[in-house]
């Protein structure tokens, strides 16, 4: 499994986690692992501890994510980005829109 | 297992009993049978009756069991005719012999019934598998010609609206695959009505047909807002706000947006989502990184979005260098990013500026390998701005109702100055006198300057001498965007007037302010070649209109533009 979703006991907090390459490979599993949630999470947390690379569709996916979420009102971080992915993220601005670290 | 469709089999044996023998075997299978008594005659039963299935004897006079396999392999083309060799051969070298001739099993004499009917079992799965191998393929084939065909007239519709505007410039050198629309790549150039260029490279999110759908509606608003003399800010929020509205959440625009402006000897720059681009100083070889400040077109809604660009100093000859990501996204066998390092480092090894392209190209392929067709890089220079000829606009009404007497005056307020940009719609007011529309480069250049003077050192009290070096350029620009943001009241009036004169008319164009004015006499004492950074504008407004003056200390501009009869 390449993409890995944890909740957390209360129901509050979902884990996504990506193992590889984050590209459009992944779509399905990415937005299985939120839209198959019976109750919404008051957080999500994107880890790519082990993400190797992610490409302007996985940006996507992210902008998919916050939308479900609640948009503007979500509260979506994306945790552990390695320097390559985090440069990405950079370039694409997208810490204006998400909490990473 | 379901039963067999029957076969048509051909059975070669010279051998009149084995013939029958074997006849009797395989119509009790239920198949058809052909036979021929050599290998000649083989060949020619299978040319006239095309049989699914051969058996062969290796031995047999006229022509071998080895050399027919090899005929009826070459009639069979593609298509599996399985053939299984009758051989009472035990040795080995020459049951291989049989495979090498295009055999694809054999079978050992005395035969065996059991085994018979295994072996054409067997042979007719593999004849079905290749069957269907062969229509999946030719379907492939055929679906990969439709999506071809259909990418050939989407681009070439495509290519209409792309190329409408003015990538074959004498500055402008690009690079881009042919298809790299297909990839989300999008490279757009136009001239303002001013002369000053609009440059956008941009990047969709996804690859094929969705990633070409988006770059239509963009490049409409490009073109035609630029055409229209709409700032880069007026252009970014409307296709940010057309992006936004038709795209799905996860699809957007990474953009880079330029614009040059040969008259003022600047470049206005807003990056949303693409890698650094550079603008090259040929004098001093520095390369200044303009980097990404913005989220991608399509991602922010309208009241988010933020529009504020850069402004650089240019010299003649300096250029501006942009790539697509497939540029610094290239990776090798192992993953590995080529990176922006490795782009810095053909930077300062770049001896000709011109080879550029070409360098980044060999270092991508020596790097990768695989050439990727999302790489795009497009280069534009600065030049001379009386070596800039922006084509004429094309103008489809008749003439009938020009208006030819008339006047109207304009106050813009303090909030409205702060956002607004009011010089497209004067110029197209203006170009309804038809008049006036041969000299409207130069109008809406005066206009613009009348205008940018009359906010930017009236109404802000910028000071035009921080514009001397590069380094106060930028900082003119930083204080023009904070004073614009800080501003609550203030005006700039438009006095527009036409009237009628003889076959001709005349425009006279006046422009007030609330501001402190300027040493009108000192200013005007100033040559008119000027060529600093600072006071350009001055001189541009005598150069290109007529009888320029200003009145009231300077806070009060006038100029005039005339025409003659129209041909």
């Amino acid at each position: 499994m390449s993409v890995v979703t944890e909740v957390s006991p209360d129901q509050k907090k979902l884990t996504i986690s990506i193992k590889g390459r984050f590209d459009f490979g992944r779509h399905q599993e990415f937005r299985e692992s939120y839209e198959r949630l019976n109750q919404k999470p008051e957080s999500i947390v994107v880890d790519l501890k082990d993400a190797t690379y992610l490409d302007s569709s996985a940006l996507g996916m992210l902008l998919l994510l916050r939308d479900h979420a609640g948009g503007d009102e979500s509260d979506v971080r994306v945790v552990n980005s390695n320097s390559d992915v985090r440069k990405i993220l950079a370039i694409s601005n997208f810490d204006k829109l998400f909490d990473i670290s | 297992m379901q039963p067999l469709e029957p076969l048509t089999v051909l059975i070669a044996e010279d051998s009149a009993a084995d013939r029958l023998l074997l006849s009797t075997i395989v119509r009790r299978q239920g198949h058809e049978v052909l036979t021929a008594a050599n290998g000649a005659e083989a060949v020619e039963v299978f040319r006239r009756e095309q049989p699914h299935l051969v058996l062969m004897d290796a031995m047999m006079p006229v022509m071998d069991g080895f050399e027919a396999a090899r005929q009826i392999k070459t009639l069979a083309g593609e298509s599996l005719v399985p053939i299984i060799f009758l051989t009472s051969l035990t040795e080995s070298e020459a049951l291989a012999r049989c495979l090498e001739a295009g055999g694809d099993d054999f079978l050992a004499k005395p035969y065996n019934q059991v085994i018979l009917t295994a072996k054409i079992k067997a042979m007719d799965r593999l004849r079905r598998l290749q069957a269907t191998v062969l229509q999946q393929r030719d379907l492939i084939a055929r679906h990969h010609d439709y999506l071809l065909n259909e990418q050939r007239v989407a681009k070439a519709v495509f290519d209409k609206v792309a190329h409408s505007g003015c990538l074959s410039a004498p500055n402008i050198r690009y690079l881009q695959s042919p298809y790299a629309l297909f990839n989300g790549d999008l490279l757009l150039a136009a001239y303002t009505p001013a002369g000053d260029m609009h440059v956008l490279l941009g990047d969709f999110t996804g690859h094929g047909l969705p990633a070409a759908v988006g770059a239509m509606p963009l490049a409409e608003v490009f073109y035609g807002m630029t055409a229209k003399g709409y700032g880069l800010a007026e252009t970014l929020r409307e296709m940010n706000a057309k992006l936004k509205r038709i795209l799905p959440v996860d699809m957007f625009c990474c953009a880079t947006l330029l614009s040059l402006s040969f008259q003022r000897r600047t470049v206005e720059v807003w990056n949303g989502g693409m890698p650094d681009g550079y603008l090259h100083c040929i004098a001093t070889g520095e390369r200044k990184p303009l980097a990404a400040r913005h989220l991608p077109l399509g991602v922010l809604s309208p009241q988010a979005f933020n529009d504020r660009t850069e402004v650089h100093s240019m010299a003649v000859s300096d250029r501006v260098f942009l790539l697509s990501d497939g540029v610094i996204d290239t990776c090798d066998a192992q993953d590995q990013l080529f990176g922006v390092e490795r782009l810095q480092q053909l930077f300062a090894a770049n001896r000709q500026p011109d080879h550029l392209f070409e360098e980044i190209e060999q270092a991508l392929h020596d790097f990768g390998g695989e050439a990727r067709d999302d790489v795009s890089m497009v280069e534009v220079s600065l030049l001379e701005a009386a070596q800039v000829s922006p084509s004429a606009p094309v103008y489809s009404d008749s003439g009938q109702s020009c208006p030819l007497d008339w006047s109207v005056s304009f106050e813009f307020r303090g909030a409205t100055l702060k956002r607004f940009n009011p010089m497209p719609y004067l110029l197209q007011l203006l170009l309804e006198v038809h008049g006036l529309r041969a000299q409207s480069g130069a109008l809406y250049s005066v206009l613009a300057e009348l205008y940018s003077n009359a906010l930017e050192h009236g109404v802000l009290g910028l000071d035009s001498s921080l514009k001397r070096d590069a380094q106060g350029f930028a900082r003119y620009y930083e204080q023009r965007n904070a004073r614009l943001d800080a501003l609550q009241d203030g005006y700039v009036r438009v006095h527009l007037k036409v009237t009628p004169e003889g076959e001709g008319g005349c425009l006279a164009i006046r422009v007030e302010d609330s501001g402190k004015g300027f040493d009108v006499t000192r200013v005007m004492q100033r040559p008119l070649d000027d060529v600093r950074l600072s006071g350009r504008g001055v001189s541009l407004i005598r150069q290109l209109g007529r009888n320029a003056g200003w009145s009231d200390d300077g806070r009060s501009a006038h100029v005039e533009f005339f025409w003659e009869a129209l041909a």
